[in-house]
């Protein structure tokens, strides 16, 4: 066995390539996330299941008078992506405790990371997209706001 | 320890010598506050995160049809989705409120010291949260068995 031995006093040469510590990120995000998710959400909540009639004030209407306003998109867009990585992030955590079978931890891993990235995608599309006075709307459905109702 | 401590600590009475049997709980951390607060958090994050699934595939539905969208709203209208919806209310009051706690112990200087009385703090609001939801919820609950799914 053949080990070269450094000369003494030779100063300690850091690795060249530092690597991002994304565990540690990782744990930032869930608090820095954490502290917007509490007042988005309570938010959300107040105004959709507390306010007025709550949840049985939600229809198709009620969606498109909020996403009429700007304030709900940028609002409900928050929500969709700091929620969802914040949720993702902690069944990484749980799944990294408990599944020991290296095969079975790598494939409910992907199976997190496939789900959040097609929700994300989806739930994005269908704010950006949203169409509050639909051609296929049955009469009486559509927000009073749109020219046919 | 050093061997030649100048005998600075006293030799310990010989009653605390016994050697207590190993608990599982009333350590510092097992079966106390610490552990405690940890479970539930993990409980109702999992509880939250399943239903943040659901909810956004029945929100996308309002990409499909005003109708149609309609419809599925209509079953969280129902008086049972009215008590899941109290419990999830529930849930997220504690993963936010023992969330906020876990921050402060954290960040604040002082938090980690005082995490046994966060939690109790916690506790407190979490019940001051439930108890202001809950007749509101059980109103709620009420018109949906009489049938008022759409004022």
């Amino acid at each position: 066995m053949t080990t070269t031995i450094p000369a003494p006093r030779t100063p300690y040469a850091p690795p060249k390539k530092r690597r991002v510590n994304w565990e540690k990120w990782g744990w930032l995000y869930m608090r820095v996330s954490g502290v917007f998710l509490v007042v988005l959400i309570f938010g959300h909540l107040f105004v959709n299941v507390v306010a007025g009639n709550g949840v049985r004030a939600i229809d198709f209407a009620f969606v498109a008078g909020k996403w009429a306003d700007p304030f709900w998109i940028v609002w409900d867009t928050l929500l969709l992506w700091l929620a969802l990585i914040h949720g993702a992030n902690g069944m990484r955590t749980i799944t990294n405790d408990y599944a020991h079978n290296p095969m079975l931890r790598r494939l409910i891993l992907l199976a997190i990371l496939a789900s959040t990235v097609v929700l994300l995608v989806l739930g994005t599309l269908v704010i950006y997209t949203f169409d509050p006075c639909p051609a296929n709307a049955v009469a009486g459905t559509l927000p009073s706001f749109c020219p046919a109702k | 320890m050093p061997e030649n401590s100048a005998g600075t600590l006293a030799p310990p009475p010989a009653a605390k010598l016994k050697i207590k049997p190993p608990r599982l709980s009333g350590t510092l951390y097992r079966g106390r506050e610490g552990m405690w607060s940890w479970v539930l958090h993990r409980i109702t994050g999992v509880a939250i995160y399943f239903f943040l699934l659901v909810h956004i595939l029945d929100t996308s539905i309002v990409r499909i049809s005003p109708q149609a969208y309609n419809g599925v709203i209509d079953s969280y209208k129902q008086p049972i989705m009215g008590i899941g919806e109290f419990f999830l209310v529930v849930a997220i009051g504690y993963h936010a409120l023992n969330g906020l706690r876990i921050i402060l112990i954290d960040f604040w200087s002082v938090g980690a010291r005082h995490q046994r009385l966060m939690f109790v703090i916690v506790i407190l609001l979490w019940i001051v949260l439930i108890a202001g939801f809950a007749p509101e919820q059980i109103r709620t609950i009420v018109l949906e068995i009489q049938g008022h799914t759409n004022p």
